[in-house]
């Protein structure tokens, strides 16, 4: 499998693809790569879906709204029909958690890539914020980005704000940031913790202000209605005046902290309308970088991969 | 790609060993400044002319054949680099992974392109090569420089500026670098 360092890199060749007058290579021609999506996505799909046309490969997206999943098709089957067609790669966001990681067990030739599942995981969203990451501190220090490699992540503090138990994002960031050597500290609502934090490679603070004053990084995280959060605090004001980047809590942000969203933002809620537009704000930067990544993970399980016989001499 | 990094490409990367010397560090830059000039002549001067350098064999001898131009005529020459992993045709038939930066430092519509590469073997890279450019615009010609060619063409490419013509076996390599260029067997590690 591809490390994280190696998929930053590819991602900036592909940044560079992005820039031209024609964004468009030959690379996947010939491929066909489906998006399942079983629950709702406006940047995930869209990001997905421009990376693969970006690459030249055919993309077909099934609406799950108008499929025979209506007419209580099994997941199992769904992807049987799938396969059959000869579709070289699944690109599935479910709510249900390990969903991606059945369907990539069932499939005997195409490839699998998880666009976020339940609770659990969202890792080319944590592949985004580490590009975008890197390319900021790079563009900041004059250098190229791909040349930073890793190292740039090495103590860097990086403070999660939010609904961390309901967020695949959350969960994969954290786990993205600590192989890089990150500190990662999380703070949010002791209701919206997830059970067995502890076990998790972060520290958990309770107070937002101090810890926003030392933090290199602010990721803010949506409070997830639809999973039921709101349950989970006594009102939204409540929530927002002790946990939200509020406008005054913003201009107190260090000069260098970045400021990450993953999207859809709640504006109001988590982040106050006018931080979303801040110049430390990288959020609409986030969306951009998307293609590149995403690019690149496609490029990585479908373009990259060597026959058969060299996979089995690689060890 | 030079062949040397397509050949250093995991999983086949391998160590190289050396059988001969072919060319001496001042050969190489002999040929270079030849090189030079002669883009310079056949092109009438050099406006217009951008050298383009493959990653990563032939960016190093762009900037060389650059800074002649430059001690020489006196003329600066826009230098460009090109990675062409994403138009290779041996995608999912080998890794396949990009493996530095492409710069290309203007729009290249109506301009004069030299390409500049190491070793001209298949002529695969140069095809690549010659699908990229065409994404920047369409130049008014593309001209190939190589230092060395050493023939088992694969399609019909050939080169407009040699180096040196260097007859091989199909299995072994040819390296190019800072000191000049040999021959020798790519071993396992």
């Amino acid at each position: 499998m591809a490390g994280i360092a190696e998929v930053l890199g590819v991602a900036e060749a592909f940044a560079e693809v992005e820039r031209r007058a024609i964004p468009k290579v030959p690379t996947l021609r010939g491929k066909v790569i489906a998006t399942l999506f079983f629950e709702e996505s406006t940047r995930t799909r869209l990001s997905f879906e421009t990376a693969a046309k970006r690459l030249s490969a055919d993309v077909l997206s099934l609406a799950v709204a108008t499929s025979a999943v209506k007419k209580g098709e099994s997941l199992r089957d769904t992807v049987e029909t799938v396969e059959a067609l000869g579709i070289d790669a699944l690109i599935i966001r479910h709510a249900s958690s390990g969903a991606p990681l059945q369907v990539a067990r069932w499939a005997k030739r195409a490839r699998v890539v998880n666009a976020g599942d339940g609770w659990h995981e969202h890792p080319t969203q944590a592949l985004v914020d580490c590009f975008t990451i890197r390319q900021v501190i790079a563009e900041r220090t004059g250098v190229d980005p791909a040349s930073l490699g890793v190292s740039c992540f090495a103590g860097l503090r990086i403070l999660l704000v939010g609904d961390i138990a309901h967020s695949r994002v959350a969960r994969s960031a954290v786990l993205a940031y600590a192989a890089l050597g990150a500190e990662v500290t999380v703070v949010g609502p002791s209701s919206l913790l997830p059970p067995g934090i502890e076990r998790w490679a972060v520290r958990v603070g309770t107070d937002l202000d101090a810890e926003l004053a030392r933090a290199d990084v602010v990721s803010l995280l949506r409070l997830q209605s639809e999973r039921g959060s709101g349950e989970f605090v006594p009102t939204l004001r409540e929530y927002t005046a002790r946990f939200g980047l509020t406008a005054a809590r913003a201009e107190r942000l260090a000069p260098h902290t970045i400021v990450t969203h993953p999207g859809p933002m709640v504006r109001g809620v988590e982040i106050a309308s006018d931080v979303a537009e801040l110049p430390n704000s990288v959020i609409t930067r986030q969306v951009t970088n998307g293609v590149a990544v995403r690019m690149a993970t496609l490029f990585l399980l479908l373009g990259a991969e060597g026959s058969a016989e060299l996979a089995a001499g690689r060890g | 790609m030079a062949e040397r990094e397509r050949s250093h490409t995991r999983p086949l990367g391998g160590r190289f060993v050396p059988h001969s010397q072919v060319l001496t560090a001042a050969d190489v830059q002999r040929a270079l400044t030849r090189m030079a000039h002669e883009v310079a002549e056949r092109n009438g001067g050099l406006e217009d002319v951008v050298l383009v350098g493959l990653q990563t064999g032939g960016v190093d001898l762009a900037n060389r054949m650059a800074k002649v131009l430059r001690d020489t005529e006196g003329e600066e020459v826009m230098v460009g680099t090109l990675d062409v992993a994403f138009y290779r045709d041996d995608i999912g038939l080998r890794p396949v992974l990009p493996e530095a930066a492409t710069v290309i430092p203007t729009d290249l519509t109506g301009l004069v392109v030299v390409l500049v590469d190491d070793v001209l073997f298949t002529g695969r890279t140069v095809r690549a090569a010659l699908n990229a450019l065409a994404d920047y615009g369409r130049a008014r010609s593309v001209q190939l420089a190589v230092m060395v060619d050493r023939g088992h063409r694969e399609l019909p490419i050939r080169p407009d500026y040699v180096g040196k013509n260097l007859p091989t076996r199909r299995d072994e390599m040819v390296d190019v670098t800072e000191d000049g260029v040999a021959i020798g067997t790519l071993e396992d590690r």
